[in-house]
C-alpha cells in the first residue's frame, strides 16, 4: 500500500495523468477487432447501393461456392427475424416509425441497407466472396431532403403514406412558464425589431477513429457479445426484448472502444447479424467495418432545417423567440433519432430573457442514412441558432454583440432561474465568464484592429465571433424522461467492493470510451474514503462485472455516473463506522471521520477504514445483529439537468479576395462547476472545439441525387488535420452546480455546442461591411466568396448592410 | 503465396503471404502485432503508421512482400527494457490521448518528424502530422507532446 502521507492534500482537482493511458501508448489494447477466438467466422455485409429500391431477387449461388465460405444468409434464412433496430424514444403517440429490420429482404430504404452477409474463414474471403452476390434491385423514387420530404410527392416508405414523422411544440403560453410569442412578434412587427432567418444545420458524421466492431462467442451458456459500443446495458437490454433472448443468458463487453461522440449510441443491424451468425452456426462470428462502411451506414447527426423569428423592442430587449424546425431522420427512427433535435426544445432560449417562446418541430423520413446523436445532439444546433440571431440583433441595433448578450442574459444574482421553456437552470455567472474571456482574447485591441483594417480596406479582414452558451447536461431525471415517453430511466449506478488487502474496486455503470473515468473515478473515491489514488480500480464496459448501468453520453458520466460512485463510498462509511466503533470499544456517535481513518474524539485511538475492511472479510471479531461486510452499491436519479455555459471568442481572418478563412485565435472560459481533473476537463474542450469548428468549416455529408453518398470516404468527408486548427486559450470560472454533491457540470459536449457559432459569427463579423450577413455551413472558401460576390452585385458599391437570403 | 523474410521489433519472421497482402493485415492478423490498427480504407488517417527501416510508412499502403528483407517497428517495439520512449512518455505526460485509437500511428508518425526535424516550430509540428487523423483531442495536446519531446531530447 502507498504511504498515506504521499498523497496530494485532495485529489479531486489535481491534474492526474491517466491511469488509462500505458496500454494505450505501448499498444496492448484491447479493441474488439483485436479478439480471435477458436474456430472465429469472418462476416462481410452485401449492401444496397440504391438509396430506394425493391429486391426482386437475391442470388447467393456463387458466393456461397466461393473458397472458404461457409454461409451465405439472407433474411430469409431468419424466418424468425434477427431482432430490431429499436427507437427508444417515439416523441409522439402518433409518430410515423417505419420497421427497423437488421436485415431487408423486400426493399431498401437507404443506401447502404444490409441484404445478405457472407460468412467466411478469413475476412479477406468474406469480402471476396460478398461481390459474387447478384441482388436484383428495381430502383424506386427516392427522397433525400428533408424540404422536398415535407411535400408528401415521393415518399420514403410508400406504404406509410406520408413521410412526416411527428410534430412536436413546446409554447410557454400553453405551458404557463411564458407569454404569447404571436403577439410578441406582432408587436416587434409594429413598433420594434423583428429578425426573421432561416438557418440549416448541414448533416454530419460523428467519424469515430475506430471503426465498429463486433465479435460474437456463442459457444458458452451464456452469448458473449464485444462490441464498439457506448451502450453496452442498453445494447443487452434491446437484444433480450427485440430477439427474445433471455436477457441473462447475454453478456455484452464493450473493451477498449475508440470514440463514439454519440455515433456508437445505437442498436446496430450488423450487432443483431453477427448475434444471429454465431448462433446459427455455433462458432463465434466477427465483423469489422471498412471506413466507407462506417460513414455510410453507422448513424449521422445534425441535418435540421431552422425557420426563426426572434423579436425585440428598438433597444434591443428581446421580447420573443419562435423555432420551426424540420428535422432529417433519415430512413429510419434511430434509437433516440426523433428526440435529438426536441431536446433543442429547452436551449433555443438559451441564457435570454425571453418572456414568450415557442419551439416547433417537425421530424420527416427520407431515403437517407438513418440521423440520429451526435456530439451535443440538439443542443449545438439549437446554441448555433441563438447566437447567430443574436448577433444578428446586434447588427440591427448596431451594437457590440457583447453588449446585445449582457442586456439579456440572466444575471448571476437570478440563479436559480426557471427559464421560458421551464427548466430551472441551477447556477451559473455569465458576467465572470465573459469578463475572463474578453480579457483572455484581447477583445478591446482586436475591436481596434478590425476597425483600422476597416478603415484601410485591407483585403484581410478579421471577425470577432461570440458565442455565451449553455447547455443542459447529465441524461436525466428518470421522471422528466417519462413525461416524455423516453424508453427507460436516467439513472446510473455504482457499486464499491473493498478488498481485504486495502484495495478498492469501483463498479461503474458508465461506459467510458475515451473520457478517462477510471482516473477521475479513482480521484473521487480516493478522496471520500481517504484511500491512495493507486489503490483504486474502477471497473466498467461489461455487463457481469458492472451489471446494472444506463452508459455514457450526453455529458451524463460525471454528473450522474460519479455522484452514484460519491453515494456507495458514503454508504460505506456509513457502514464501516459501526465496526469501527465496535473494534475500538466505543460509541459511533465519538467516532470524526477523516482522511479515511475513524478516531475516537479526543483520544489517539482510531482505525482505517481498509482494516475495518480487512476485519470484516474475516469477520471474526464484529457487532451483533450486523451483516460481515462493508460493500455498497448505490443508485442516483438526478432530480434535474445541470447547466454548464461559457464564453467563447473567435477571431478570423477572412481574404476578401479569395473566401479563404483562417483562425486567428480562440478563448474560451467555460463554467463547469467544480472540477474534477483539469487535464482531463481541457482535453474534453480541445477536442470539442475542433469538432464544432468542423462544422463550422469542413464537414458535410453530402449524396447526390440518386441518394448516394458522395462523402463516403475520408478523401471527401474532410475531417480537420492538426495542420487546420490551432493551439485554444482555455480556463474556467465556477458556479458549483447544486444538483449533486460535487458541484459538477458535465463538460463532453460544450466545446462542440459553444464553438460552431463563434467560428460563422466571426466570419460574418469580418464580412458585414460588404453586405454580408450569413454564409451557409461549411463556410468554405468558395461559399465566403460567393457571399461576397452576391453581396456585391445586390449592392454594387456599397459596403451598407445587406440581405442575403 | 509468396515467402517473406521480416524483422519486426526486433525478431526475425519468415511467412508465406498472399501478394495482396497489405503490410498491416500480416502484422495483425498473422503476427498478432494488433497495437497498429485500422481506422480508414484511404490512407488518410494514419492510424497504422509504422516504421519501415526507421521511416514512418502507413502499414496499409505498404504491401507484406515489400517488407520482404526489411525491418519493421510497431508501437510495441519502440520502448527499450521495459521503459517507455520518450515520446510514449510525453504522449502521457500531456495528455495527448483520450481513446488512444490514433495514439500508435500518431506516436510513429511524430517519432519520424523529429527524426527529420529535431526543433520543429508548432507550424512544422502541424504540418508533419497532418497525414493522422485524430477525433478526440483536437490535436491540442499532440502538437504539445511533440514539442515536449523535442524540447526533452536536445
Amino acid at each position: 500500500m502507498t504511504a498515506v502521507e504521499d498523497r496530494p492534500a485532495t485529489e479531486i482537482g489535481t491534474r492526474r495523468l491517466r491511469k488509462e493511458d500505458q496500454r494505450l501508448i505501448t499498444g496492448r489494447t484491447r479493441w474488439t477487432d483485436n479478439i480471435t477466438l477458436p474456430g472465429m467466422v469472418h462476416l462481410a455485409m452485401v449492401r444496397s447501393p440504391h438509396a430506394h429500391a425493391t429486391i426482386t431477387g437475391i442470388d447467393t449461388s456463387a458466393a456461397a461456392q466461393a473458397a472458404n465460405v461457409i454461409a451465405v444468409y439472407t433474411a430469409a434464412d431468419f424466418p424468425e427475424g434477427l431482432g430490431v433496430c429499436a427507437n427508444a424514444w417515439p416523441i409522439t403517440p402518433e409518430q410515423v416509425t417505419p420497421d427497423h429490420l437488421p436485415m431487408v429482404g423486400d426493399r431498401v430504404a437507404c443506401a447502404g441497407e444490409i441484404v445478405a452477409v457472407v460468412v467466411a474463414r478469413s475476412a479477406a474471403e468474406a469480402q471476396d466472396a460478398a461481390e459474387l452476390v447478384d441482388v436484383d434491385f428495381e430502383e424506386l423514387p427516392a427522397v433525400l431532403d428533408a424540404m422536398e420530404a415535407m411535400k408528401d410527392e415521393v415518399l420514403a416508405h410508400p406504404s406509410k403514406g406520408t413521410n412526416k414523422s411527428a410534430f412536436w411544440q413546446l409554447d410557454s403560453a400553453a405551458a404557463g412558464t411564458g407569454g404569447n410569442v404571436e403577439e410578441a412578434i406582432a408587436a416587434a412587427r409594429a413598433d420594434g425589431i423583428l429578425i426573421e432567418r432561416s438557418y440549416r444545420q448541414q448533416r454530419l458524421i460523428p467519424a469515430f477513429m475506430e471503426p465498429r466492431s463486433t465479435v460474437v462467442d456463442p459457444t458458452g451458456e451464456q452469448v458473449t457479445m464485444w462490441t464498439s459500443t457506448q451502450i453496452p446495458h442498453i445494447l443487452r437490454f434491446l437484444i433480450a426484448a427485440t430477439t427474445g433472448m433471455s436477457e441473462s443468458k447475454i453478456r455484452v463487453i464493450a473493451p477498449d472502444v475508440g470514440g463514439g461522440f454519440g455515433g456508437k449510441l445505437q442498436t446496430t443491424p450488423e450487432e443483431f447479424i453477427t448475434l444471429a451468425v454465431a448462433r446459427r452456426l455455433g462458432k463465434p462470428a466477427k465483423y469489422t467495418e471498412t471506413r466507407s462502411e462506417s460513414l455510410l451506414s453507422g448513424h449521422h447527426g445534425r441535418d435540421q432545417y431552422q425557420k426563426l423569428t426572434l423579436a425585440a423592442t428598438k433597444d434591443g430587449t428581446v421580447t420573443g423567440l419562435k423555432v420551426e424546425l424540420v428535422a432529417n431522420l433519415g430512413a429510419y427512427i434511430a434509437i433516440v433519432g426523433g428526440g435529438v433535435p426536441v431536446l433543442g426544445a429547452w436551449m433555443f432560449n438559451a441564457i435570454y430573457k425571453f418572456p414568450a417562446y415557442q419551439f416547433n418541430c417537425q421530424t420527416v423520413l427520407t431515403n437517407t442514412t438513418w440521423v440520429d446523436a451526435y456530439r451535443g445532439a440538439g443542443r449545438p444546433e439549437a446554441t448555433y441558432a441563438i447566437e447567430r440571431l443574436m448577433d444578428e440583433l446586434a447588427a440591427e441595433v448596431g451594437v457590440d454583440p457583447l453588449t446585445i448578450r449582457e442586456k439579456n442574459w440572466i444575471r448571476h444574482d437570478e440563479f436559480p432561474f426557471t427559464s421560458v421553456a421551464g427548466m430551472t437552470y441551477d447556477s451559473g455567472n455569465y458576467e465572470a465568464a465573459t469578463a475572463r474571456a474578453k480579457e483572455l482574447f484581447g477583445y478591446d485591441e482586436l475591436r481596434a484592429e478590425q476597425a483600422r483594417r476597416r478603415a484601410s480596406g485591407d483585403p484581410v479582414q478579421l471577425g470577432i465571433g461570440v458565442s455565451t452558451f449553455t447547455e443542459m447536461c447529465g441524461l436525466a431525471p428518470s421522471r422528466v424522461l417519462g413525461s416524455l415517453s423516453y424508453g427507460a430511466g436516467g439513472w446510473e449506478h455504482a457499486s464499491i467492493r473493498m478488498l481485504p488487502t486495502g484495495k478498492v474496486e469501483v463498479v461503474t455503470g458508465t461506459s467510458p470510451h475515451g473520457q478517462g473515468h477510471e482516473t477521475a473515478w479513482s480521484q473521487i473515491v480516493a478522496d471520500r474514503l481517504g484511500v491512495p489514488f493507486e489503490d483504486v480500480e474502477v471497473l466498467h464496459g461489461d455487463t457481469q462485472i458492472a451489471y446494472k448501468g444506463l452508459d455514457t453520453y450526453g455529458s451524463r458520466s460525471l454528473v450522474v455516473g460519479a455522484e452514484a460512485v460519491v453515494r456507495a463510498a458514503d454508504k460505506i462509511i456509513d457502514k464501516a463506522k459501526v465496526f469501527a466503533a465496535h473494534l475500538l470499544e466505543a460509541s459511533a456517535d465519538d467516532l470524526e471521520w477523516g482522511a479515511g481513518r475513524f478516531h475516537v474524539k479526543g483520544t489517539d485511538k482510531g482505525v482505517g477504514i481498509t482494516e475495518v475492511a480487512l476485519a470484516t472479510f474475516a469477520s471474526h471479531n464484529y457487532p451483533e445483529g450486523v451483516e460481515p461486510g462493508i460493500d455498497a452499491d448505490a443508485t442516483f436519479d438526478p432530480d434535474t439537468f445541470s447547466f454548464p455555459h461559457g464564453t467563447h471568442l473567435c477571431a478570423m481572418e477572412v481574404d476578401t479576395e479569395t473566401g479563404q478563412s483562417r483562425m486567428r485565435s480562440y478563448v474560451c472560459v467555460d463554467d463547469i462547476g467544480h472540477i474534477i481533473n483539469p487535464l482531463i476537463v481541457e482535453g474534453q474542450v480541445h477536442g470539442g472545439l475542433v469538432q464544432g469548428i468542423a462544422q463550422a468549416l469542413w464537414e458535410d455529408a453530402i449524396f447526390d441525387d440518386n441518394g448516394t453518398l458522395v462523402t463516403g470516404s475520408f478523401v471527401d468527408y474532410t475531417l480537420p488535420s492538426a495542420a487546420d486548427t490551432i493551439s485554444f486559450v482555455t480556463e474556467n470560472t465556477t458556479s458549483p452546480s447544486t444538483t449533486n454533491t460535487l458541484g459538477t457540470k458535465g463538460v463532453g459536449e460544450a466545446g462542440t455546442i459553444a464553438s460552431t457559432p463563434a467560428v460563422v459569427n466571426a466570419i460574418v463579423d469580418a464580412l458585414r461591411p460588404h453586405g454580408v450577413h450569413d454564409i451557409q455551413m461549411p463556410c468554405t472558401p468558395q461559399r465566403v466568396w460567393r457571399a461576397l460576390q452576391s453581396a456585391r452585385s445586390t449592392h454594387p458599391g456599397s459596403t451598407d448592410e445587406g440581405s442575403l437570403q | 503465396m509468396t515467402r517473406i523474410n521480416v524483422t519486426v521489433d526486433g525478431v526475425k519472421y519468415s511467412d508465406e503471404v498472399e501478394p495482396r497482402t497489405l503490410l498491416v493485415h500480416y502484422l495483425r492478423e498473422t503476427l498478432g502485432k494488433v497495437g497498429t490498427v485500422v481506422g480508414c480504407d484511404t490512407s488518410n488517417c494514419g492510424a497504422c503508421t509504422v516504421h519501415l527501416d526507421g521511416r514512418s510508412v502507413k502499414s496499409c499502403n505498404v504491401l507484406a512482400v515489400q517488407a520482404d528483407g526489411h525491418e519493421v517497428t510497431t508501437i510495441e517495439g519502440i520502448g527499450s527494457g521495459g521503459e517507455l520512449h520518450p515520446m510514449q512518455k510525453a504522449f502521457h505526460e500531456n495528455h495527448a490521448l483520450q481513446c488512444g485509437f490514433c495514439t500508435p500511428g500518431m506516436i510513429m508518425q511524430a517519432i519520424d518528424l523529429l527524426k527529420d526535424n529535431p526543433d520543429p516550430s508548432e507550424h512544422e509540428i502541424r504540418e508533419g502530422l497532418e497525414g493522422n487523423l485524430c477525433r478526440c483531442t483536437g490535436y491540442h495536446n499532440i502538437v504539445k507532446a511533440v514539442a515536449a519531446a523535442a524540447k526533452a531530447g536536445e
